[in-house]
């Protein structure tokens, strides 16, 4: 078969030409390759996110982001949508702010997030979003399924309990430390996230031990091991540099 | 090799010859319905009695493609009388050949005058029931392969994509995006290579299109795929179907093969430039790889998990080239279109919806099978005329269209024209042709619970609203058909369903709400009967008590 | 000025709620002159009174008799008050929702049981020991408060902080509904 070319970025973007609009009414100009989302948090207007890390490739996926577009009927997840010239975005709207307040509640739902027992409590980002988006109490009844803690590894342990699907793990792992260790199986609500081909994280031939999938977990999923309640912080300042030094292995939208 | 007019002519010709020197023909319908009846133990019984009679060369006994009446397989006609049996067994083959040349068998025959038959306009089945799918040469003496003769010698690439977009078609997989549109889209990106790409991932529950179309005419297909190569400057194509077909599969793979051979796909076809192959590839039965992004991840060899679009396939598809997706019935109906122009196609139809489409009836209907309508045939026409109704004289209660991503269509629509608009208005969607019919025994809950159940079992689980919202619907009409909700429930359910329709990543999550929304709208009193009252109105639900 | 009738109750908690009530410290002493105390742990009232204006519920509904009072509860309150995450979320206590109950009865009162019950010959035995006739049944799953009955404020917090709990009665006391947006968290 035919060798194809090497993967590359959105070549409909171009990085050297200039651009503004309107962010809530607000002038902003960007590269238009930035994001809505970059170009946004630029400003210091927050728009809530959870798949999305700065260095990783974008998802598009928790759709938390989500913003209106004027004479746009669907509204668009900021991370992977691109500017134009003179666009008005709205970030805030009732509309908006109403869907993500639910979906934040139905991730709440879907895992056991128990939130007063947990290493991440007070440093957790779906914690922190539920403050942020003023979400008190969760209105679905919650699924309370099943999962398991693995705690195989010497040094870190994951609790599938915690976990919100970010794919953050699966991305640092395979974009930016290159092992590839992390992925996901099965489908819908039964997706989870695994190591190598679903064994004992402990038993891994590929992982490094480098906890990188750790410090960018968005929650108290993965977790050092010695940790109790609330001890967890993660750090991430090492994310930038890394991505600087490696180069983007692979590109966004393509996950 | 390569092949030129004249040696097409001379197949055709050479076949014309070979099948007007039977007397009779008996085609045995060996698409995938009637087999599972036995008309392959059918076939060979035939073979062997005409054998047996001295007769092979005067009797032609010849497997064919879905002759449409599924109901009643197996089904065999004879080409010569123009004369359907139905359920015919081994036992009946001595009484067929019996009467061959006089009068047929009374107790076997099909009446072939009903509405069912004459109400058909047949252009992507043309040849359905009429040809043995597994010969090149039949399908060339049906004027096959002439129209990419046609184009690659006689028409430049905007000419082609003229003709297609003159002739109004549109997109047959569901959404109903104009196919000129999309082929020029593609035409216009910049790339030294480009894909065509067949969706045959056929996955709503019912359907079963695009199947009998691939087991009945497989070059027609590709025929339509080679021409949509030329047009938008692709040299490469995949046909991707799903495992579960694997007579269509084997059947394409030979039609492959086949093609290749005569030089109709491979370098230099009919001494041009165009040069033109296609693989198959199998998808593993996900829903969701119908969706074209996650078509795309799943040949590249990735999970089948759609991504946010833009950018679109059209400018970043197959390992990021453009890339042409097209429904399976889409290309089957580029050949005619070619041969015969678009004009000839934009007469068939309504002003929007052009041409005829393919319909599979299932359900509570006495003609289950096969059919293929102009575009703007009232549904009563299609469920009572040619459908023959509702079987045990149960009254109608609903027709569900679009599968899992469409909605039920209630009686007072029933006079309504089936065409992409009219039914996106009553909150269904064309899909690509599934037709399944519900009587008054049906609760609508519980068929809104089924088709929810499948989204939820089929979401790729990406994006938030919809691996988790599936979920809390699906609970709230188990809740609802089980005796256990609370009037709040059914405000949950309109508020989940929102929420999915406005913010899923991709169209599955988007859709999924409307089967729910749809009887929601249209059969609120089973949904309130079932809340308040604790009894379901169709006596479907079982598990409904009564409760003091 | 009446006093506001202040009522407030335990479901399945740990009464942790009521021990960040009792730490908004001198503040209790102001309270006490412009509330009064109709029923709680903290008091020693039997019946839950007829009518409370405002009703702070601590605790998941996890057993037959939380299903049956949270009812009664809400009937009799003005303003309800879901106290905590256990009421909020079953917190802890739905922690056990993921197993079934026979299976967490059996871990809590044979397996982890310190010492043999009486009258079983000293020998360990699974049925032994587990007094389900006097004790209401567990649910399958403990559930939030407002899966049962409407609720009006949401205080979240395992605790909530003593604050946020001040912020919360004084807002009521004014006769206002008041907004807990960012006094308080999940798990705080």
């Amino acid at each position: 078969m035919k060798q194809h070319p090497q993967k590359k970025v959105r070549t409909d973007l171009n990085p050297s030409r200039l651009l503004t609009f309107k962010i809530d009414e607000r002038d902003v100009s960007a590269h238009e390759d930035e994001s809505i989302l970059t170009v946004a948090r630029q400003n210091g207007i927050s728009i809530p996110t959870l798949c999305h890390l700065d260095g990783l490739s974008e998802r598009g996926a928790c759709r938390l982001c989500i913003i209106e577009v004027k004479g746009v009927a669907k509204l668009l997840p900021s991370c992977v949508t691109f500017p134009r010239q003179d666009m008005e975005v709205i970030t805030n709207s009732e509309r908006v702010v109403t869907y993500r307040k639910k979906i934040l509640e139905l991730l709440f739902t879907e895992r056991n997030h128990v939130c007063s027992v947990c290493v991440s409590n007070g440093h957790c980002e779906l914690q922190n979003l539920a403050v942020e988006l003023g979400v008190t109490h969760v209105r679905y009844p919650y699924l309370y399924p099943r999962h398991a803690v693995d705690a195989s590894h010497s040094r870190f342990s994951i609790d599938h309990n915690r976990c919100v699907l970010c794919l953050r793990c699966v991305r640092v792992c395979d974009e930016i430390e290159g092992a590839h260790t992390w992925d996901i199986m099965g489908r819908g609500i039964t997706s989870q996230v695994i190591t190598d081909l679903n064994q004992p994280w402990g038993t891994s031939e590929t992982c490094t031990g480098c906890g990188k999938c750790v410090q960018v977990c968005p929650t108290g999923a993965l977790s050092e091991k010695g940790k109790s309640v609330a001890e967890m912080i993660k750090r991430r300042q090492f994310l930038p540099y890394l991505q600087m030094m490696r180069g983007r292995q692979d590109d966004s939208w393509q996950k | 090799m390569t092949l030129n007019s004249e040696d097409l002519h001379q197949i055709a010709k050479i076949e014309k010859d070979k099948q007007d020197g039977f007397q009779h023909r008996i085609h045995v319908c060996v698409a995938a319905g009637c087999l599972s009846c036995g008309s392959g133990v059918l076939m060979d019984a035939l073979g062997k009695e005409v054998n047996r009679r001295g007769l092979d060369n005067w009797c032609q006994i010849k497997g064919v493609g879905c002759l449409g009446l599924c109901a009643e397989g197996p089904l065999i006609s004879l080409a010569t009388s123009g004369t359907y049996y139905q359920g015919v067994k081994v036992s009946d083959v001595s009484d067929i050949l019996d009467a061959l040349g006089g009068n047929p068998v009374g107790r076997l025959l099909c009446p072939a005058d009903t509405a069912f038959f004459k109400r058909q306009v047949r252009i992507v089945t043309e040849n359905c029931g009429r040809i043995d799918p597994e010969r090149i040469e039949e399908y060339i003496a049906e004027s096959g392969y002439e129209s990419l003769y046609l184009a690659l010698t006689q028409m430049t690439p905007p000419e082609v994509i003229e003709q297609v977009t003159r002739s109004g078609l549109r997109g047959r997989g569901g959404a109903g995006y104009p196919t000129g549109l999309k082929w020029t889209t593609v035409s216009k990106a910049i790339s030294s290579t480009k894909f065509i790409i067949c969706n045959a991932d056929e996955g709503d529950p019912g359907a079963f299109m695009d199947r009998s179309v691939l087991e009945s005419d497989p070059h027609r297909v590709i025929e339509g795929m080679a021409i949509a190569g030329y047009a938008t400057g692709a040299s490469q194509g995949y046909i991707y179907v799903r495992a579960e077909y694997p007579l269509a599969v084997k059947r394409v793979r030979l039609a492959l093969a086949q093609a290749e051979r005569l030089g109709v796909l491979g370098n230099n076809i009919f001494n041009t430039h165009f040069n033109f192959t296609i693989k198959v590839r199998l998808g593993a039965g996900a829903f969701v790889c119908g969706e074209e992004t996650a078509l795309i991840a799943s040949i590249e060899g990735r999970m089948g998990r759609p991504r946010p679009r833009p950018p679109f396939p059209a400018e970043f598809g197959l390992w990021e080239h453009p890339t042409l997706i097209n429904n399976v019935e889409t290309f089957a109906n580029v050949p005619p279109i070619i041969r015969k122009g678009g004009k000839w196609f934009a007469g068939i139809g309504t002003e929007k919806s052009k041409g005829t489409k393919v319909f599979a009836l299932a359900g509570k209907i006495v003609n289950t099978g096969l059919i293929e309508i102009p575009m703007g045939t009232p549904l009563r026409d299609i469920v009572f005329a040619i459908g023959g109704g509702i079987p045990g004289g149960k009254g109608f209660k609903a027709v569900q269209t679009g599968g899992p991503s469409g909605g039920c269509i209630p009686e007072q629509f029933l006079d309504m024209p089936v065409d992409y608009d009219s039914l996106l208005q009553v909150g269904s969607i064309m899909g690509s042709g599934g037709m399944i019919v519900m009587d008054e025994t049906s609760c609508m809950v519980d068929v809104a619970k089924f088709f929810m159940e499948f989204c939820m079992s089929e979401s790729c689980g990406k994006c938030a609203p919809c691996r988790v919202g599936t979920r809390q619907i699906y609970d709230i009409l188990c809740r609802i058909t089980g005796n256990q909700s609370t009037p709040e429930d059914l405000a949950m359910l309109e508020d989940l369903c929102d929420l999915m329709k406005n913010t899923s990543l991709c169209g599955l999550g988007q859709s999924a709400p409307n089967p729910v929304l749809t009887t929601l709208k249209y059969f609120r009193d089973e949904y309130l009967s079932h809340i308040h009252d604790r009894t379901c109105l169709a006596g479907a639900c079982k598990t409904v008590v009564e409760v003091s | 000025m009446a006093k506001i009738r202040l009522a407030t109750t335990w479901l399945d908690g740990c009464s942790g709620c009521h021990m960040s009530f009792l730490d908004i410290d001198e503040l209790l002493i102001g309270l006490a002159e412009k509330v009064e105390i109709l029923f709680g742990p903290l008091v020693d009232y039997k019946e839950f009174p007829e009518h409370a204006d405002v009703t702070l519920v601590e605790g998941a509904v996890s057993n037959e008799a939380d299903k049956k009072n949270i009812v009664m509860i809400r009937a009799r309150s003005g303003i309800l008050v879901s106290f905590g995450d256990c009421a909020i979320t079953a917190n802890v206590p739905g922690m056990r929702n993921r197993y079934p109950v026979g299976e967490v009865m059996k871990r809590a009162y044979v397996e982890n049981a310190d010492s043999v019950p009486a009258g079983n010959g000293g020998v360990r035995s699974e049925a032994a020991g587990v007094a389900f006739q006097t004790v209401p049944p567990l649910c399958q799953k403990a559930r939030p408060v407002h899966e049962f009955v409407p609720v009006d404020v949401f205080l979240p917090g395992c605790p909530p902080p003593p604050e946020a709990i001040t912020f919360l009665l004084t807002e009521l006391l004014a006769g206002r509904i008041p907004d807990m947006t960012g006094r308080t968290r999940f798990g705080a």
